[in-house]
Protein backbone atom coordinates (compact mmCIF):
# COMPACT_ATOMS: atom_id res chain seq x y z
CA UNK A 1 0.00 0.00 0.00
CA UNK A 2 2.65 2.07 0.75
CA UNK A 3 4.64 2.28 -2.08
CA UNK A 4 1.84 2.29 -4.34
CA UNK A 5 1.35 5.55 -2.37
CA UNK A 6 4.67 6.63 -3.87
CA UNK A 7 3.64 5.66 -6.82
CA UNK A 8 0.36 7.25 -6.86
CA UNK A 9 2.06 10.51 -5.47
CA UNK A 10 3.86 13.30 -7.40
CA UNK A 11 6.85 11.92 -9.22
CA UNK A 12 9.03 14.99 -8.11
CA UNK A 13 8.93 13.95 -4.20
CA UNK A 14 8.09 10.57 -4.46
CA UNK A 15 11.33 9.26 -3.64
CA UNK A 16 12.13 11.61 -0.41
CA UNK A 17 7.85 11.35 1.08
CA UNK A 18 8.72 7.79 1.47
CA UNK A 19 11.66 7.77 3.15
CA UNK A 20 10.13 9.91 5.48
CA UNK A 21 7.03 7.95 5.88
CA UNK A 22 9.00 4.81 6.62
CA UNK A 23 11.16 6.14 9.43
CA UNK A 24 7.59 7.22 10.82
CA UNK A 25 5.48 4.14 10.74
CA UNK A 26 2.77 5.69 12.81
CA UNK A 27 2.50 8.51 10.76
CA UNK A 28 -1.33 9.26 9.38
CA UNK A 29 -2.44 6.73 6.76
CA UNK A 30 -1.43 7.51 3.04
CA UNK A 31 -4.52 10.17 2.59
CA UNK A 32 -4.34 12.94 0.28
CA UNK A 33 -3.90 16.51 0.99
CA UNK A 34 -4.91 17.68 4.21
CA UNK A 35 -5.58 21.34 4.46
CA UNK A 36 -2.65 23.06 6.51
CA UNK A 37 -0.37 20.47 5.35
CA UNK A 38 3.20 22.31 4.27
CA UNK A 39 2.88 23.06 0.69
CA UNK A 40 6.31 21.05 -0.08
CA UNK A 41 4.35 17.51 0.42
CA UNK A 42 1.75 19.10 -2.05
CA UNK A 43 1.26 16.81 -5.04
CA UNK A 44 -0.94 16.73 -8.33
CA UNK A 45 -4.28 17.40 -7.51
CA UNK A 46 -6.76 14.04 -7.57
CA UNK A 47 -10.11 13.84 -8.21
CA UNK A 48 -12.12 12.51 -5.24
CA UNK A 49 -13.70 9.66 -6.04
CA UNK A 50 -16.95 10.00 -4.43
CA UNK A 51 -19.00 12.91 -4.32
CA UNK A 52 -17.89 13.55 -1.19
CA UNK A 53 -21.09 12.86 1.49
CA UNK A 54 -19.56 11.29 4.59
CA UNK A 55 -20.63 8.02 4.44
CA UNK A 56 -22.39 7.95 1.32
CA UNK A 57 -21.69 4.56 -0.53
CA UNK A 58 -18.27 4.74 -2.58
CA UNK A 59 -20.31 2.74 -4.76
CA UNK A 60 -22.54 5.72 -5.68
CA UNK A 61 -19.71 6.68 -7.66
CA UNK A 62 -20.44 4.54 -10.20
CA UNK A 63 -23.40 5.77 -11.36
CA UNK A 64 -22.39 9.19 -10.74
CA UNK A 65 -22.22 11.17 -14.02
CA UNK A 66 -19.39 13.40 -13.05
CA UNK A 67 -17.32 10.73 -12.22
CA UNK A 68 -14.68 8.77 -14.31
CA UNK A 69 -15.87 5.29 -13.03
CA UNK A 70 -19.67 6.27 -14.72
CA UNK A 71 -17.74 5.57 -17.60
CA UNK A 72 -17.03 1.96 -18.71
CA UNK A 73 -16.69 1.69 -22.20
CA UNK A 74 -13.01 0.94 -23.79
CA UNK A 75 -12.61 0.57 -27.90
CA UNK A 76 -10.33 -1.48 -30.10
CA UNK A 77 -8.66 -0.63 -32.95
CA UNK A 78 -9.55 -3.19 -35.94
CA UNK A 79 -7.55 -6.58 -35.35
CA UNK A 80 -6.10 -4.91 -32.13
CA UNK A 81 -6.25 -6.30 -28.55
CA UNK A 82 -4.16 -3.80 -27.04
CA UNK A 83 -5.52 -1.05 -24.21
CA UNK A 84 -4.85 2.14 -26.38
CA UNK A 85 -3.46 4.93 -24.16
CA UNK A 86 -6.56 7.11 -24.05
CA UNK A 87 -8.20 4.35 -22.20
CA UNK A 88 -5.44 4.18 -19.75
CA UNK A 89 -6.82 7.12 -17.29
CA UNK A 90 -10.26 4.94 -17.04
CA UNK A 91 -9.05 1.74 -16.39
CA UNK A 92 -7.01 3.40 -13.81
CA UNK A 93 -9.39 4.72 -12.06
CA UNK A 94 -11.63 1.27 -12.17
CA UNK A 95 -8.67 -0.38 -10.65
CA UNK A 96 -8.56 2.05 -7.86
CA UNK A 97 -11.66 1.48 -7.25
CA UNK A 98 -11.79 -2.26 -7.12
CA UNK A 99 -8.74 -1.93 -5.24
CA UNK A 100 -10.58 0.06 -2.49
CA UNK A 101 -13.46 -1.87 -2.44
CA UNK A 102 -12.31 -5.71 -2.16
CA UNK A 103 -16.05 -6.58 -2.11
CA UNK A 104 -16.84 -4.89 -5.52
CA UNK A 105 -17.10 -7.55 -7.98
CA UNK A 106 -16.46 -6.77 -12.32
CA UNK A 107 -17.34 -8.51 -15.22
CA UNK A 108 -15.85 -7.61 -18.40
CA UNK A 109 -17.72 -8.03 -21.54
CA UNK A 110 -15.46 -8.43 -24.56
CA UNK A 111 -17.07 -7.55 -28.63
CA UNK A 112 -16.40 -7.96 -31.97
CA UNK A 113 -17.80 -6.50 -34.77
CA UNK A 114 -19.68 -8.71 -37.02
CA UNK A 115 -17.29 -9.95 -39.92
CA UNK A 116 -16.63 -13.55 -39.88
CA UNK A 117 -16.95 -16.78 -37.59
CA UNK A 118 -19.35 -16.00 -34.45
CA UNK A 119 -16.95 -18.48 -32.80
CA UNK A 120 -13.72 -16.83 -33.76
CA UNK A 121 -15.29 -13.51 -32.84
CA UNK A 122 -16.20 -14.71 -29.06
CA UNK A 123 -12.38 -15.09 -28.88
CA UNK A 124 -11.78 -12.00 -30.39
CA UNK A 125 -13.72 -10.56 -27.56
CA UNK A 126 -12.29 -13.03 -25.12
CA UNK A 127 -8.53 -11.46 -26.10
CA UNK A 128 -9.80 -7.93 -25.27
CA UNK A 129 -11.82 -8.57 -22.27
CA UNK A 130 -8.67 -10.78 -20.65
CA UNK A 131 -6.57 -7.64 -22.22
CA UNK A 132 -8.59 -4.79 -19.39
CA UNK A 133 -8.41 -7.39 -16.60
CA UNK A 134 -4.74 -8.02 -17.09
CA UNK A 135 -4.52 -4.20 -16.81
CA UNK A 136 -6.63 -4.32 -14.03
CA UNK A 137 -4.70 -6.77 -12.09
CA UNK A 138 -1.43 -5.16 -12.91
CA UNK A 139 -2.78 -2.41 -11.35
CA UNK A 140 -3.45 -3.93 -7.94
CA UNK A 141 -6.97 -5.25 -8.33
CA UNK A 142 -7.18 -8.82 -7.41
CA UNK A 143 -7.89 -11.50 -9.96
CA UNK A 144 -11.04 -12.83 -8.35
CA UNK A 145 -13.06 -10.04 -8.24
CA UNK A 146 -12.97 -9.67 -12.38
CA UNK A 147 -14.51 -11.91 -14.46
CA UNK A 148 -13.71 -11.33 -18.13
CA UNK A 149 -16.10 -13.22 -20.99
CA UNK A 150 -16.64 -12.62 -24.66
CA UNK A 151 -20.05 -11.82 -26.29
CA UNK A 152 -18.16 -12.16 -29.39
CA UNK A 153 -20.59 -10.32 -32.54
CA UNK A 154 -23.88 -10.56 -30.78
CA UNK A 155 -24.16 -8.12 -28.56
CA UNK A 156 -23.59 -4.99 -31.05
CA UNK A 157 -23.70 -1.48 -29.85
CA UNK A 158 -24.23 -0.51 -33.35
CA UNK A 159 -26.23 -2.38 -36.26
CA UNK A 160 -25.32 -0.95 -39.28
CA UNK A 161 -22.77 -2.63 -41.65
CA UNK A 162 -20.02 0.31 -41.83
CA UNK A 163 -16.69 0.83 -40.08
CA UNK A 164 -17.69 3.67 -38.17
CA UNK A 165 -20.62 1.59 -36.72
CA UNK A 166 -17.76 -1.58 -36.07
CA UNK A 167 -15.76 0.44 -34.11
CA UNK A 168 -18.34 0.94 -31.84
CA UNK A 169 -18.87 -2.65 -31.63
CA UNK A 170 -15.10 -3.29 -30.86
CA UNK A 171 -15.05 -2.64 -27.35
CA UNK A 172 -15.28 -3.90 -23.19
CA UNK A 173 -17.83 -2.98 -21.42
CA UNK A 174 -16.91 -2.80 -17.40
CA UNK A 175 -20.05 -3.70 -15.77
CA UNK A 176 -20.47 -4.15 -11.86
CA UNK A 177 -22.27 -6.36 -9.47
CA UNK A 178 -25.81 -5.65 -9.75
CA UNK A 179 -25.26 -4.10 -12.82
CA UNK A 180 -25.67 -7.32 -14.85
CA UNK B 1 -46.20 -45.96 -37.06
CA UNK B 2 -46.44 -45.38 -33.37
CA UNK B 3 -42.76 -43.57 -33.67
CA UNK B 4 -44.31 -41.21 -36.26
CA UNK B 5 -47.20 -40.67 -34.23
CA UNK B 6 -44.92 -39.42 -31.18
CA UNK B 7 -43.01 -37.66 -33.41
CA UNK B 8 -45.71 -35.25 -34.51
CA UNK B 9 -47.36 -34.82 -30.85
CA UNK B 10 -44.08 -33.20 -30.15
CA UNK B 11 -44.06 -30.95 -32.74
CA UNK B 12 -46.20 -27.56 -32.42
CA UNK B 13 -46.12 -25.97 -35.24
CA UNK B 14 -44.70 -22.30 -35.02
CA UNK B 15 -47.10 -19.77 -36.75
CA UNK B 16 -45.46 -17.68 -39.19
CA UNK B 17 -42.11 -19.79 -38.99
CA UNK B 18 -42.52 -21.77 -42.45
CA UNK B 19 -39.65 -22.07 -44.78
CA UNK B 20 -40.12 -21.83 -48.74
CA UNK B 21 -37.64 -22.74 -50.31
CA UNK B 22 -36.91 -21.72 -54.02
CA UNK B 23 -34.12 -23.86 -56.03
CA UNK B 24 -31.57 -21.81 -58.29
CA UNK B 25 -29.96 -23.68 -60.45
CA UNK B 26 -29.74 -27.65 -60.97
CA UNK B 27 -27.95 -30.69 -61.27
CA UNK B 28 -26.59 -31.93 -64.55
CA UNK B 29 -27.31 -35.48 -64.60
CA UNK B 30 -30.51 -35.85 -63.25
CA UNK B 31 -33.13 -38.85 -63.08
CA UNK B 32 -36.46 -38.29 -65.13
CA UNK B 33 -39.22 -39.69 -63.21
CA UNK B 34 -42.69 -40.02 -63.58
CA UNK B 35 -44.50 -39.46 -60.22
CA UNK B 36 -47.64 -40.17 -61.08
CA UNK B 37 -50.80 -38.55 -58.64
CA UNK B 38 -51.72 -41.29 -56.12
CA UNK B 39 -55.54 -42.61 -56.28
CA UNK B 40 -57.45 -41.14 -53.34
CA UNK B 41 -54.86 -38.76 -52.47
CA UNK B 42 -57.39 -35.70 -52.47
CA UNK B 43 -58.34 -37.10 -48.97
CA UNK B 44 -55.00 -36.39 -47.88
CA UNK B 45 -54.35 -32.97 -48.35
CA UNK B 46 -51.78 -31.43 -49.12
CA UNK B 47 -51.31 -34.73 -51.34
CA UNK B 48 -48.55 -37.28 -50.78
CA UNK B 49 -46.87 -37.04 -54.77
CA UNK B 50 -46.36 -33.60 -54.67
CA UNK B 51 -44.51 -33.92 -51.47
CA UNK B 52 -42.26 -36.66 -53.36
CA UNK B 53 -42.10 -34.47 -55.98
CA UNK B 54 -40.43 -31.47 -53.90
CA UNK B 55 -38.58 -33.42 -52.17
CA UNK B 56 -36.63 -35.81 -54.97
CA UNK B 57 -36.14 -32.73 -57.01
CA UNK B 58 -34.71 -30.92 -54.00
CA UNK B 59 -32.13 -33.49 -54.05
CA UNK B 60 -30.72 -32.42 -57.20
CA UNK B 61 -30.47 -35.80 -58.62
CA UNK B 62 -34.38 -35.93 -60.49
CA UNK B 63 -36.27 -34.36 -62.56
CA UNK B 64 -39.98 -35.09 -62.05
CA UNK B 65 -41.82 -35.06 -65.69
CA UNK B 66 -45.07 -33.15 -66.38
CA UNK B 67 -47.66 -35.67 -67.29
CA UNK B 68 -51.12 -35.18 -69.02
CA UNK B 69 -53.91 -37.20 -67.09
CA UNK B 70 -53.96 -40.48 -67.62
CA UNK B 71 -56.83 -43.16 -67.52
CA UNK B 72 -57.41 -45.27 -65.66
CA UNK B 73 -55.02 -43.76 -63.32
CA UNK B 74 -51.84 -46.86 -62.86
CA UNK B 75 -51.64 -47.58 -59.36
CA UNK B 76 -49.07 -49.91 -57.41
CA UNK B 77 -51.35 -52.85 -58.57
CA UNK B 78 -51.04 -51.75 -62.24
CA UNK B 79 -48.79 -53.96 -64.81
CA UNK B 80 -46.92 -51.35 -65.54
CA UNK B 81 -46.27 -50.71 -69.92
CA UNK B 82 -42.67 -49.98 -69.67
CA UNK B 83 -42.43 -49.16 -73.07
CA UNK B 84 -45.39 -46.84 -72.82
CA UNK B 85 -43.35 -45.04 -69.87
CA UNK B 86 -40.54 -45.10 -71.83
CA UNK B 87 -41.96 -43.42 -74.80
CA UNK B 88 -42.91 -40.39 -72.39
CA UNK B 89 -38.81 -40.26 -71.60
CA UNK B 90 -39.29 -41.37 -67.79
CA UNK B 91 -36.36 -43.14 -66.88
CA UNK B 92 -38.17 -44.26 -63.64
CA UNK B 93 -41.52 -44.31 -62.60
CA UNK B 94 -43.66 -44.10 -59.07
CA UNK B 95 -47.27 -44.90 -58.36
CA UNK B 96 -49.67 -45.39 -56.04
CA UNK B 97 -52.96 -45.34 -53.88
CA UNK B 98 -54.38 -44.31 -50.78
CA UNK B 99 -57.06 -45.46 -49.21
CA UNK B 100 -59.14 -44.67 -45.78
CA UNK B 101 -59.72 -47.70 -43.64
CA UNK B 102 -62.89 -48.47 -41.35
CA UNK B 103 -61.38 -46.67 -37.93
CA UNK B 104 -60.91 -43.35 -39.79
CA UNK B 105 -56.79 -44.05 -40.46
CA UNK B 106 -55.23 -44.12 -44.18
CA UNK B 107 -53.50 -46.57 -45.72
CA UNK B 108 -50.44 -45.71 -48.11
CA UNK B 109 -48.99 -48.38 -50.96
CA UNK B 110 -46.82 -47.05 -53.69
CA UNK B 111 -44.18 -48.86 -56.13
CA UNK B 112 -41.50 -47.52 -57.52
CA UNK B 113 -40.22 -49.22 -61.23
CA UNK B 114 -37.16 -48.98 -63.04
CA UNK B 115 -38.50 -48.38 -66.48
CA UNK B 116 -34.81 -48.46 -68.06
CA UNK B 117 -34.38 -51.88 -67.07
CA UNK B 118 -38.28 -52.70 -67.07
CA UNK B 119 -38.74 -53.94 -63.51
CA UNK B 120 -40.39 -53.15 -60.37
CA UNK B 121 -37.75 -51.63 -57.47
CA UNK B 122 -40.06 -52.34 -54.55
CA UNK B 123 -43.04 -50.61 -52.44
CA UNK B 124 -43.99 -50.33 -49.16
CA UNK B 125 -47.48 -49.63 -47.88
CA UNK B 126 -47.73 -47.29 -44.22
CA UNK B 127 -51.05 -46.66 -42.13
CA UNK B 128 -51.05 -43.15 -41.31
CA UNK B 129 -53.09 -40.46 -39.37
CA UNK B 130 -54.10 -37.43 -41.51
CA UNK B 131 -51.35 -35.08 -39.72
CA UNK B 132 -48.68 -37.85 -40.93
CA UNK B 133 -48.97 -36.91 -44.45
CA UNK B 134 -45.61 -35.12 -44.71
CA UNK B 135 -43.98 -37.18 -42.75
CA UNK B 136 -45.07 -40.39 -45.01
CA UNK B 137 -44.33 -38.71 -48.27
CA UNK B 138 -40.65 -37.81 -46.51
CA UNK B 139 -40.65 -41.81 -46.37
CA UNK B 140 -41.85 -42.48 -49.33
CA UNK B 141 -39.30 -40.22 -51.09
CA UNK B 142 -36.32 -42.23 -48.86
CA UNK B 143 -37.08 -45.13 -50.57
CA UNK B 144 -37.39 -43.86 -53.61
CA UNK B 145 -33.98 -41.93 -53.15
CA UNK B 146 -32.12 -45.12 -52.20
CA UNK B 147 -33.44 -47.41 -54.66
CA UNK B 148 -32.42 -45.14 -57.31
CA UNK B 149 -29.38 -43.80 -56.36
CA UNK B 150 -28.21 -46.12 -53.45
CA UNK B 151 -27.15 -43.67 -51.46
CA UNK B 152 -29.30 -42.83 -48.35
CA UNK B 153 -31.84 -40.47 -48.10
CA UNK B 154 -32.13 -37.47 -46.11
CA UNK B 155 -35.90 -36.32 -46.58
CA UNK B 156 -36.94 -37.46 -42.99
CA UNK B 157 -33.87 -35.55 -41.56
CA UNK B 158 -34.92 -32.14 -39.53
CA UNK B 159 -32.73 -29.13 -39.05
CA UNK B 160 -31.98 -27.08 -36.10
CA UNK B 161 -30.89 -23.07 -36.73
CA UNK B 162 -31.57 -19.56 -34.96
CA UNK B 163 -34.30 -17.30 -35.32
CA UNK B 164 -33.94 -13.38 -34.24
CA UNK B 165 -37.29 -11.40 -34.27
CA UNK B 166 -36.81 -8.09 -32.71
CA UNK B 167 -35.20 -8.97 -28.97
CA UNK B 168 -35.84 -12.40 -29.35
CA UNK B 169 -33.95 -15.67 -30.09
CA UNK B 170 -36.04 -18.34 -30.95
CA UNK B 171 -34.13 -22.02 -31.22
CA UNK B 172 -36.08 -23.79 -33.68
CA UNK B 173 -36.55 -27.14 -35.00
CA UNK B 174 -37.85 -27.98 -38.63
CA UNK B 175 -37.93 -30.85 -40.82
CA UNK B 176 -35.46 -30.71 -43.61
CA UNK B 177 -37.29 -28.81 -45.95
CA UNK B 178 -38.42 -26.33 -42.88
CA UNK B 179 -41.84 -27.27 -42.56
CA UNK B 180 -43.16 -28.45 -38.65
CA UNK B 181 -41.08 -25.86 -37.41
CA UNK B 182 -41.05 -25.87 -33.24
CA UNK B 183 -39.47 -23.70 -31.19
CA UNK B 184 -37.41 -25.23 -28.69
CA UNK B 185 -35.95 -22.67 -26.65
CA UNK B 186 -36.84 -18.84 -26.29
CA UNK B 187 -34.44 -16.14 -25.13
CA UNK B 188 -33.78 -12.63 -25.05
CA UNK B 189 -30.54 -12.72 -25.01
CA UNK B 190 -28.46 -14.85 -28.09
CA UNK B 191 -28.12 -18.25 -28.85
CA UNK B 192 -25.61 -19.59 -31.22
CA UNK B 193 -23.97 -22.78 -32.77
CA UNK B 194 -25.90 -25.43 -32.05
CA UNK B 195 -24.88 -29.17 -32.63
CA UNK B 196 -27.39 -31.87 -32.86
CA UNK B 197 -25.98 -35.51 -30.92
CA UNK B 198 -25.13 -37.90 -33.11
CA UNK B 199 -28.33 -40.06 -32.29
CA UNK B 200 -30.74 -36.95 -32.90
CA UNK B 201 -32.07 -36.71 -29.73
CA UNK B 202 -30.23 -33.56 -27.61
CA UNK B 203 -28.82 -30.40 -28.82
CA UNK B 204 -25.62 -28.69 -27.64
CA UNK B 205 -25.45 -24.95 -28.12
CA UNK B 206 -24.60 -21.83 -26.36
CA UNK B 207 -26.71 -19.33 -24.81
CA UNK B 208 -25.84 -15.87 -23.13
CA UNK B 209 -28.85 -15.94 -21.16
CA UNK B 210 -26.31 -15.32 -17.84
CA UNK B 211 -24.61 -12.54 -19.80
CA UNK B 212 -21.66 -14.15 -20.80
CA UNK B 213 -21.39 -17.92 -23.03
CA UNK B 214 -22.54 -20.68 -21.54
CA UNK B 215 -22.43 -24.67 -22.96
CA UNK B 216 -25.99 -26.50 -22.58
CA UNK B 217 -27.09 -29.56 -23.47
CA UNK B 218 -30.98 -29.79 -24.52
CA UNK B 219 -33.02 -32.54 -24.38
CA UNK B 220 -35.64 -32.62 -27.08
CA UNK B 221 -38.36 -34.44 -26.66
CA UNK B 222 -39.00 -33.39 -23.09
CA UNK B 223 -37.27 -29.86 -23.07
CA UNK B 224 -35.16 -30.73 -20.25
CA UNK B 225 -31.83 -28.81 -20.58
CA UNK B 226 -28.64 -28.91 -18.33
CA UNK B 227 -25.34 -27.12 -18.24
CA UNK B 228 -22.32 -28.81 -19.35
CA UNK B 229 -20.04 -25.93 -18.88
CA UNK B 230 -20.22 -23.04 -17.13
CA UNK B 231 -16.84 -21.94 -15.76
CA UNK B 232 -15.61 -18.63 -14.70
CA UNK B 233 -14.84 -16.78 -18.27
CA UNK B 234 -16.16 -17.97 -21.82
CA UNK B 235 -17.55 -21.36 -22.65
CA UNK B 236 -18.46 -21.79 -26.18
CA UNK B 237 -18.37 -24.36 -29.51
CA UNK B 238 -19.40 -26.99 -28.64
CA UNK B 239 -18.77 -30.46 -30.49
CA UNK B 240 -20.30 -33.97 -29.67
CA UNK B 241 -17.58 -36.79 -30.38
CA UNK B 242 -19.11 -39.83 -32.36
CA UNK B 243 -20.28 -41.92 -29.77
CA UNK B 244 -22.14 -39.45 -27.98
CA UNK B 245 -20.88 -39.07 -24.97
CA UNK B 246 -18.73 -36.34 -24.49
CA UNK B 247 -17.91 -32.90 -26.36
CA UNK B 248 -14.73 -30.66 -27.32
CA UNK B 249 -15.40 -27.16 -25.67
CA UNK B 250 -13.84 -23.95 -25.94
CA UNK B 251 -13.46 -22.46 -22.23
CA UNK B 252 -11.42 -19.54 -21.38
CA UNK B 253 -11.02 -20.37 -17.26
CA UNK B 254 -7.48 -20.63 -17.58
CA UNK B 255 -6.55 -17.83 -19.94
CA UNK B 256 -7.37 -17.40 -23.87
CA UNK B 257 -9.79 -19.66 -25.59
CA UNK B 258 -8.39 -22.88 -25.19
CA UNK B 259 -9.90 -26.82 -26.54
CA UNK B 260 -11.16 -28.87 -23.45
CA UNK B 261 -12.43 -32.30 -23.54
CA UNK B 262 -15.66 -32.61 -21.23
CA UNK B 263 -18.52 -35.45 -20.46
CA UNK B 264 -22.25 -34.48 -21.06
CA UNK B 265 -22.72 -34.35 -17.91
CA UNK B 266 -20.63 -32.06 -17.22
CA UNK B 267 -17.82 -33.55 -14.86
CA UNK B 268 -14.49 -34.50 -16.27
CA UNK B 269 -13.16 -31.35 -17.88
CA UNK B 270 -9.60 -31.46 -18.77
CA UNK B 271 -7.32 -29.69 -21.19
CA UNK B 272 -6.94 -30.72 -24.88
CA UNK B 273 -4.65 -28.19 -25.99
CA UNK B 274 -2.56 -25.64 -25.07
CA UNK B 275 -1.57 -22.29 -27.45
CA UNK B 276 -1.27 -18.65 -26.89
CA UNK B 277 -3.90 -18.40 -29.95
CA UNK B 278 -7.88 -18.21 -30.30
CA UNK B 279 -8.41 -22.26 -30.54
CA UNK B 280 -12.03 -22.64 -31.52
CA UNK B 281 -14.59 -24.22 -33.58
CA UNK B 282 -13.68 -28.00 -33.25
CA UNK B 283 -15.36 -30.84 -34.92
CA UNK B 284 -14.15 -34.16 -34.62
CA UNK B 285 -13.68 -36.52 -37.78
CA UNK B 286 -16.46 -39.37 -38.14
CA UNK B 287 -13.91 -41.89 -36.74
CA UNK B 288 -13.43 -39.90 -33.52
CA UNK B 289 -9.51 -40.17 -34.09
CA UNK B 290 -9.03 -36.10 -34.95
CA UNK B 291 -10.38 -32.70 -34.34
CA UNK B 292 -10.44 -30.30 -37.27
CA UNK B 293 -10.69 -26.79 -35.06
CA UNK B 294 -9.97 -22.48 -36.14
CA UNK B 295 -6.58 -21.17 -34.55
CA UNK B 296 -4.97 -17.91 -35.34
CA UNK B 297 -1.66 -19.60 -34.13
CA UNK B 298 -0.15 -18.82 -37.19
CA UNK B 299 -1.60 -15.10 -37.09
CA UNK B 300 -4.61 -15.24 -39.37
CA UNK B 301 -7.32 -17.85 -38.60
CA UNK B 302 -6.77 -20.86 -40.06
CA UNK B 303 -8.32 -24.72 -39.96
CA UNK B 304 -5.80 -27.28 -38.10
CA UNK B 305 -5.98 -30.98 -37.60
CA UNK B 306 -4.67 -33.05 -34.16
CA UNK B 307 -5.09 -35.97 -32.94
CA UNK B 308 -8.37 -36.28 -30.62
CA UNK B 309 -5.78 -37.17 -28.18
CA UNK B 310 -3.96 -33.98 -28.47
CA UNK B 311 -0.69 -33.76 -29.58
CA UNK B 312 0.93 -31.37 -32.45
CA UNK B 313 -1.73 -29.60 -34.79
CA UNK B 314 -1.04 -29.58 -38.73
CA UNK B 315 -2.20 -27.03 -40.45
CA UNK B 316 -4.57 -27.69 -43.08
CA UNK B 317 -5.97 -24.69 -45.12
CA UNK B 318 -3.77 -22.96 -46.83
CA UNK B 319 -5.20 -20.37 -49.18
CA UNK B 320 -6.06 -17.56 -48.07
CA UNK B 321 -5.74 -15.53 -44.84
CA UNK B 322 -9.19 -16.21 -42.91
CA UNK B 323 -10.05 -19.85 -42.91
CA UNK B 324 -12.66 -21.15 -40.50
CA UNK B 325 -15.75 -22.94 -39.26
CA UNK B 326 -14.48 -26.37 -40.27
CA UNK B 327 -16.85 -29.18 -40.87
CA UNK B 328 -15.86 -32.65 -41.72
CA UNK B 329 -18.29 -34.36 -44.53
CA UNK B 330 -19.77 -37.54 -43.16
CA UNK B 331 -17.52 -39.73 -45.29
CA UNK B 332 -14.47 -38.15 -43.87
CA UNK B 333 -13.17 -36.87 -47.31
CA UNK B 334 -13.52 -33.83 -47.31
CA UNK B 335 -13.53 -30.03 -45.69
CA UNK B 336 -16.48 -27.32 -45.78
CA UNK B 337 -15.50 -24.19 -44.36
CA UNK B 338 -15.77 -20.89 -44.85
CA UNK B 339 -12.96 -18.59 -46.66
CA UNK B 340 -12.82 -15.38 -47.07
CA UNK B 341 -12.65 -13.89 -50.58
CA UNK B 342 -11.27 -10.34 -50.43
CA UNK B 343 -14.17 -8.95 -48.54
CA UNK B 344 -16.93 -11.98 -49.47
CA UNK B 345 -16.98 -14.91 -46.88
CA UNK B 346 -18.16 -17.54 -48.92
CA UNK B 347 -18.56 -21.45 -48.55
CA UNK B 348 -15.16 -23.94 -49.54
CA UNK B 349 -14.83 -27.37 -50.31
CA UNK B 350 -11.89 -29.24 -49.68
CA UNK B 351 -10.82 -32.37 -50.52
CA UNK B 352 -8.51 -33.92 -48.05
CA UNK B 353 -6.50 -35.99 -50.47
CA UNK B 354 -6.32 -34.00 -53.33
CA UNK B 355 -6.01 -30.90 -51.61
CA UNK B 356 -7.97 -29.10 -54.40
CA UNK B 357 -10.09 -26.28 -53.36
CA UNK B 358 -13.94 -25.20 -54.82
CA UNK B 359 -15.99 -22.16 -54.07
CA UNK B 360 -19.15 -23.45 -53.76
CA UNK B 361 -21.00 -19.82 -53.58
CA UNK B 362 -21.32 -16.79 -54.98
CA UNK B 363 -23.39 -15.09 -51.65
CA UNK B 364 -20.59 -12.89 -49.54
CA UNK B 365 -21.67 -12.81 -46.09
CA UNK B 366 -21.79 -16.62 -45.87
CA UNK B 367 -21.43 -18.97 -42.05
CA UNK B 368 -22.18 -22.02 -40.30
CA UNK B 369 -21.90 -24.18 -43.21
CA UNK B 370 -24.02 -27.98 -42.10
CA UNK B 371 -23.80 -31.32 -44.50
CA UNK B 372 -26.35 -33.21 -44.88
CA UNK B 373 -26.03 -36.35 -42.91
CA UNK B 374 -25.29 -38.39 -46.89
CA UNK B 375 -22.91 -36.05 -47.44
CA UNK B 376 -24.63 -34.57 -50.69
CA UNK B 377 -25.74 -31.02 -49.12
CA UNK B 378 -24.54 -27.95 -47.17
CA UNK B 379 -26.70 -26.02 -45.19
CA UNK B 380 -25.49 -22.67 -44.80
CA UNK B 381 -26.63 -18.84 -43.24
CA UNK B 382 -26.19 -16.26 -45.53
CA UNK B 383 -27.86 -12.39 -46.07
CA UNK B 384 -29.83 -11.23 -48.30
CA UNK B 385 -31.46 -7.92 -48.61
CA UNK B 386 -29.75 -7.45 -44.74
CA UNK B 387 -31.65 -10.59 -43.29
CA UNK B 388 -30.42 -13.68 -42.21
CA UNK B 389 -31.50 -16.57 -44.51
CA UNK B 390 -30.71 -20.37 -44.83
CA UNK B 391 -29.14 -21.64 -48.09
CA UNK B 392 -28.15 -25.12 -49.56
CA UNK B 393 -25.71 -25.51 -52.08
CA UNK B 394 -24.70 -29.19 -53.13
CA UNK B 395 -21.41 -30.59 -52.55
CA UNK B 396 -20.42 -30.43 -55.83
CA UNK B 397 -21.44 -26.83 -56.20
CA UNK B 398 -24.03 -26.95 -59.00
CA UNK B 399 -27.61 -27.30 -56.74
CA UNK B 400 -28.64 -23.83 -54.61
CA UNK B 401 -31.30 -23.54 -53.08
CA UNK B 402 -32.93 -20.55 -50.31
CA UNK B 403 -34.86 -21.09 -47.43
CA UNK B 404 -36.52 -18.59 -45.84
CA UNK B 405 -38.76 -17.40 -42.64
CA UNK B 406 -41.56 -14.93 -43.43
CA UNK B 407 -40.26 -12.79 -40.67
CA UNK B 408 -36.67 -12.81 -38.73
CA UNK B 409 -33.21 -13.19 -39.15
CA UNK B 410 -32.37 -16.88 -39.71
CA UNK B 411 -28.75 -17.94 -38.95
CA UNK B 412 -26.34 -21.00 -37.00
CA UNK B 413 -28.01 -23.87 -39.28
CA UNK B 414 -27.72 -27.71 -38.36
CA UNK B 415 -28.28 -30.44 -40.08
CA UNK B 416 -29.19 -33.60 -37.81
CA UNK B 417 -28.56 -36.81 -38.42
CA UNK B 418 -30.37 -40.14 -39.84
CA UNK B 419 -33.31 -41.09 -37.26
CA UNK B 420 -33.26 -44.86 -37.43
Amino acid sequence: MRAMFCVLSAASLALASCATEEQKPAAQAPVETKPGAPQAVQTQPVKPVTPGKPGASPFAALKDPGSILSKRTVYFDFDKFDVKPEYRPLVEAHAKFLRENPSAKMLIQGNADERGSREYNVGLGQRRSEAVKKMLTLLGAREEQIEAVSLGEEKPACAEHSEECWAKNRRDDMLYSGEY
Amino acid sequence: MTRLLALFLLCIPAAHAQLSIEITGAGAQRIPIAIVPFTGEKTLPPGISSIVRADLERSGFFRGLELPPIAPEPTEATSINYAEWRSRLADALLVGSVQQRPDGRFEVRFRVHDVVKQQPLGGIAYTLNKDQVRATAHRISDFVYEKLTGEKGVFSTRIAYVVKRGNRYELQIADYDGANAETALASFEPIISPVWSPDGKRLAYVSFENKKPVVYIHTLADGRRHVVANFKGSNSAPAWTPDGNRLAVVLSREGGSQLFMINADGSGVRRLASSSAIDTEPRFSPDGQSIYFTSDRGGTPQIYRMSATGGEPQRVTFEGSYNVSPRISPDGKTLAYITRNDSKFQVALLDLSTRQVQILTDSDRDESPSFSPNGRMILLATVIGERGVLSAVSADGRVKQRLSTAAGDVREPAWGPFIE
